[in-house]
């Protein structure tokens, strides 16, 4: 008997690996007829080469997309060519490989696609596939950003269109590239108007704090001066859209001192981090604004003192953060301007942590906001602990 | 074993644990410098943690079982697994931590940029997790039936339970503390009863334990079987049986066991005379004292000693730095000085406890030769204190026994689903936080099916088979992804897919097949030896036939982070820190 539901249990798991090992690699044949096959087939190939594309033309990217764009058109050979010099040759005729620049010359000048003469390709061998070829420029925002040629035995009218029609989807993905980057460029210009924001009230406070200290306390001031000029040189920091979670805190602690000896004994804080999680990355200035929200419309306005607690906590895949404040509240309506970015008046910090949250590691990772007024605020952020491309620097 | 005792030990230990997982501990507190509750993290502390989510059933039950059944050879495992920290150290923990990566799929995504290698390193993640919490389940089981009387599955649902929940609640907050904690409750839980066990031996007159006899009952000994039992007689001998043997009822009947094979039920009662020579379990050869102590003599009947010991090293020294649970550990460090001494204090915390183990093996054969017979010599750990201190104190010896292995199987089983649930959740439940909640059942569920369906091999063993297949898929993966720059997606791919498939293939077929003998059981048995250079061949040369996938920018970007030291790579230093001289600081 143990040993059947041995058996049976060892089946289930081997079976379990096996579904999840055909999930990996699952098929892509045997459905459809053979119109819809061919159908399917292009495109994905066109779903293979448009990830590669998006990264922009580079030798790198046209090196692998090459590959998909020839099987696209069923050519022996397909050169992709950007600026004066041949990023990559795919397929067979390799010894044409040196002329791959010359040929894409009249159509980058005429601008429009091209039939190479064929004594120009002619390389006296009979049997050479590369016999004829049509250019088609890579026109970007009115710009050529290079050429895609196709080679062949023989042109026929059907391939030029094809060469034309696969050109223009390049086209497309580039464009699209370019609409990623000039996001991305978006986003550092705000992230770095965020950094110019550290506020001026702020600013001010501190060194009125600060200037308080300077007869009574001469050795605080000192203190508080350097905290202040380490504070300013984080914020300041030219490089770099991540920084560690251990950064970061470190940041609001100097932050919050300056804060403290402002606020005395009225600002009381708590910090419950857990230590697996300080070198998590997290966006560069994500936390001070959190906190910074917490003490000045939290606790600035009440008579009574404050606690800030500050939280940041292991939960598998994702770190979360989270600050808390027994303030005075804030009004949800309010809130939900503030991130969505229109709200009136100075504090343009929750939506833009918000907003950088979201475009760095998807909509689910926004800011989560729980406040009515008179019941304190709790701002929750949840970070992944890994994601590509997301370093601190 | 009185119930009342081991169940109240259990009762506390699962208590604490579940205490700790959903208010967690205060790490820091008041206005004080966020720089305390990093630097609270000791060394010591740190490496304790380590230590006490590295000690599971294995170390705590399995090792005092398989020294007193087979010998000296069985050593490989305590040594495999405290050098496998070493070789871990050496080979990946820096360049690793630098890398960014907090889970084995993170790395391979972050190394290869592969999403393919990152999927099937997760496939493996949750098999080998798996393949680990089987016999910490099944431990959780034996200890309970042991304390208790209690079904096998009981105990393995118990903590089974306790380690979902804790897991879906949030994870375990505070860990560090907690795994700290259970380290030192573990030493204590088998460290007092050694010395208690030393005491009785040498009361006993120091009997000799490698001497040239097979292990006899040393006074008039009543067995009872907890479950049915096939044993061999070499020595006929007269017993008084209470119980069915051999399919004939008896009440307290005398019976002359001939030469050969019997068999008892659950439940039967047998009465050995002083100096009889133990039976041992159909399977389980008797071995002389001068035999068990003598290496690579095959005590016990394990065919190819040799070949058996070198694959279990390799397995073991291997296979740490794939270990789910293992590498997270890292992140607690502040620095690399750090780390490099929490590696020191867990290589000597480690060789300490593990020394413990080997002591209920040795004296186990002198003073509980009974489980040689019942072949439930897993549970030495916790028969042993009771059967030598008569009394009160016996009982709160092995309660203590009690506590410590349920803090073993609960701390390595909780570190271990928390690793599956989050690989789960964020590779096929898209990272959501009630993801996690399931994913964590998902985690749980298919290793209690198997523990309660399944006991045929001996806890350490059964481990020992998790790090073969840590050490046939993710060592490769790790060794080439960090020191060779030609390693491609499709060499990695094809490399895990090879070694880790071989290798829990050799898995199932063992614990269906069991033990056997010859060389194809010692193969299947015992994997590494061959998967290992399989999965780096495999590896090595799909890479070098698939170079053109090689894109050089990216490997050099991924090969500078992981290899340039923390105080040259951060960027911050691009304007040192301004700190004038404190002489004015009051």
């Amino acid at each position: 008997m143990r040993s059947v539901i041995t058996v049976v249990s060892v089946t289930l798991v081997i079976a379990g690996a096996a579904a999840a090992l055909f999930w990996l690699v699952r098929g892509r044949r045997g459905f459809g007829t053979p119109v819809e096959r061919a159908a399917f087939a292009a495109l994905h190939e066109a779903s293979l080469a448009a990830p590669l594309l998006r990264d922009g033309l580079g030798p790198d990217s046209a090196r692998k997309a090459a590959r998909h764009l020839r099987a696209l058109l069923a050519a022996p050979a397909l050169a992709v060519v950007g600026d004066g010099e041949l990023l990559a040759w795919d397929g067979v005729g390799r010894h044409h490989t040196a002329q791959a620049v010359a040929h894409t010359g009249d159509a980058i000048d005429a601008g429009r696609p091209w039939l190479v003469p064929a004594d120009t390709i002619d390389c006296g061998d009979l049997e050479c596939p590369v016999r004829a070829a049509v250019v088609v420029p890579l026109v970007v925002d009115g710009l050529v950003v290079g050429a895609l040629t196709v080679y062949a035995r023989q042109m026929s009218a059907g391939l030029v269109r094809a060469a034309g029609e696969v050109a223009h989807w390049v086209i497309a993905q580039l464009e699209l590239a370019e609409l990623d980057r000039s996001r991305t460029r978006m986003m550092e210009a705000e992230l770095r108007a965020l950094r110019a924001q550290i506020s001026p009230h702020f600013v001010y406070n501190s060194l009125t704090a600060i200037a308080s200290f300077v007869r009574t306390d001469p050795a605080q001031a000192r203190e508080l001066l350097l905290e202040f000029a380490e504070l300013t040189r984080y914020s300041l920091r030219k490089h770099g859209e991540f920084s560690t979670l251990a950064e970061e805190l470190r940041s609001v602690d100097r932050y919050l001192r300056l804060e403290r000896a402002r606020f005395g004994a009225r600002l009381r804080v708590d910090l419950l981090i857990a230590p697996e999680v300080l070198p998590v990355a997290v966006p560069f200035l994500c936390l001070q604004p959190i906190v910074e929200n917490a003490v000045r419309h939290g606790l600035g306005p009440k008579a009574a003192p404050g606690l800030i607690t500050i939280r940041a906590e292991d939960a598998g895949a994702e770190c979360r953060i989270s600050v808390e404040d027994d303030g005075v509240g804030m009004d949800p309506e309010q809130v939900r301007l503030q991130l969505a970015g229109e709200a009136e008046g100075d504090s343009l910090g929750l939506g833009n942590v918000d907003e950088r949250l979201r475009a760095v590691f998807g909509d689910e990772y926004g800011l989560v906001v729980e406040t009515a007024p008179g019941a304190g605020t709790k701002i929750s952020v949840r970070v992944p602990k890994y994601r590509n491309g997301v370093r601190a620097s | 074993m009185n119930p009342g005792h081991g169940l109240a030990a259990l009762a506390v230990v699962l208590v604490a644990t579940l205490a700790f997982g959903v208010y967690g501990l205060r790490l820091s507190r008041g206005t004080s410098d966020f720089y305390v509750a990093s630097r609270e993290i000791s060394p010591l502390l740190n490496a304790s943690a380590i230590g006490g989510e590295y000690l599971s059933a294995a170390s705590f039950l399995g090792v005092a079982g398989l020294v007193m059944a087979y010998g000296v050879d069985m050593l490989a495992y305590p040594v495999g697994y405290t050098a496998g920290y070493l070789v871990l150290l050496l080979l990946v923990a820096a360049p690793l931590r630098r890398s960014g990566a907090y889970t084995l799929p993170d790395f391979a995504e972050e190394r290869l940029g592969s999403l393919a290698v990152r999927r099937v390193a997760g496939v493996l993640v949750a098999v080998i997790a798996w393949l680990y919490l089987v016999p910490q389940l099944q431990g959780a089981g034996l200890t309970l039936q042991t304390v208790t009387g209690a079904p096998r599955w009981a105990g393995a649902v118990v903590v089974a339970a306790v380690v979902v929940g804790v897991a879906a609640a949030g994870g375990m907050r505070s860990v560090t503390l907690v795994q700290g904690f259970q380290f030192w409750l573990k030493l204590t839980a088998i460290a007092v009863p050694a010395l208690f066990l030393v005491m009785a031996w040498r009361s006993a007159g120091a009997p000799a334990l490698t001497g040239p006899d097979i292990p006899r009952f040393d006074r008039t000994t009543v067995v009872t079987l907890q479950d049915p039992v096939r044993f061999d007689v070499t020595q006929p001998v007269t017993v008084r049986v209470t119980g069915r043997l051999d399919g004939t009822p008896y009440t307290a009947g005398a019976v002359r066991l001939g030469d050969g094979g019997h068999t008892a039920t659950a439940g039967t009662a047998l009465t050995f005379p002083p100096g009889a020579a133990v039976p041992h379990r159909h399977g389980l050869a008797p071995a002389s004292g001068a035999r068990w102590a003598d290496p690579l003599s095959g005590a016990g009947g394990r065919s190819h000693p040799l070949y058996a010991l070198y694959s279990i090293l390799l397995a073991t020294l291997l296979g740490t730095m794939g270990l789910p649970h293992v590498l997270v550990r890292f992140y607690t460090n502040p620095d690399g000085r750090a780390a490099r001494r929490t590696t020191l204090l867990v290589l000597v915390l480690l060789s300490g406890f593990y020394l413990l183990p080997t002591v209920y093996g040795a004296l186990g054969r002198v003073l509980a030769p009974q489980l040689l017979l019942t072949g439930q010599t897993d549970t030495a750990v916790l028969v042993l204190p009771q059967l030598t201190q008569a009394g009160e104190g016996g009982r709160l010896l092995a309660a203590l026994a009690t506590a410590g292995a349920f803090a073993a199987f609960v701390s390595t089983a909780s570190g271990l689903t928390v690793s599956v649930a989050g690989v789960v959740s964020q590779d096929l439940l898209r990272g959501s936080t009630r993801g996690f909640r399931w994913a964590s059942l998902a985690a749980g569920i298919p290793p209690l099916v198997m523990a309660t369906a399944t006991h045929g091999l001996p806890v350490a063993d059964a481990i020992g088979l998790a790090f073969a297949v840590a050490a046939s898929s993710f060592c490769p993966l790790l060794v080439l992804g960090i020191w060779w720059r030609g390693l491609t997606d499709l060499g990695a791919l094809l490399g895990l897919v090879a070694g880790g498939g071989l290798a829990a293939v050799a898995v199932v077929l063992t614990s269906v097949r069991g033990a056997g003998h010859g060389w194809s059981a010692a193969l299947l048995a015992q994997p590494a030896a061959w998967t290992v250079p399989v999965a780096f061949t495999v590896m090595i040369t799909v890479s070098l036939l698939t170079r053109h996938r090689l894109s050089p920018a990216a490997v050099d970007r991924v090969m500078l982070r992981m290899h340039l030291p923390e105080e040259v790579g951060s960027g911050g230093s691009a304007l040192p820190p301004v700190r004038p001289p404190t002489a004015g600081r009051s």
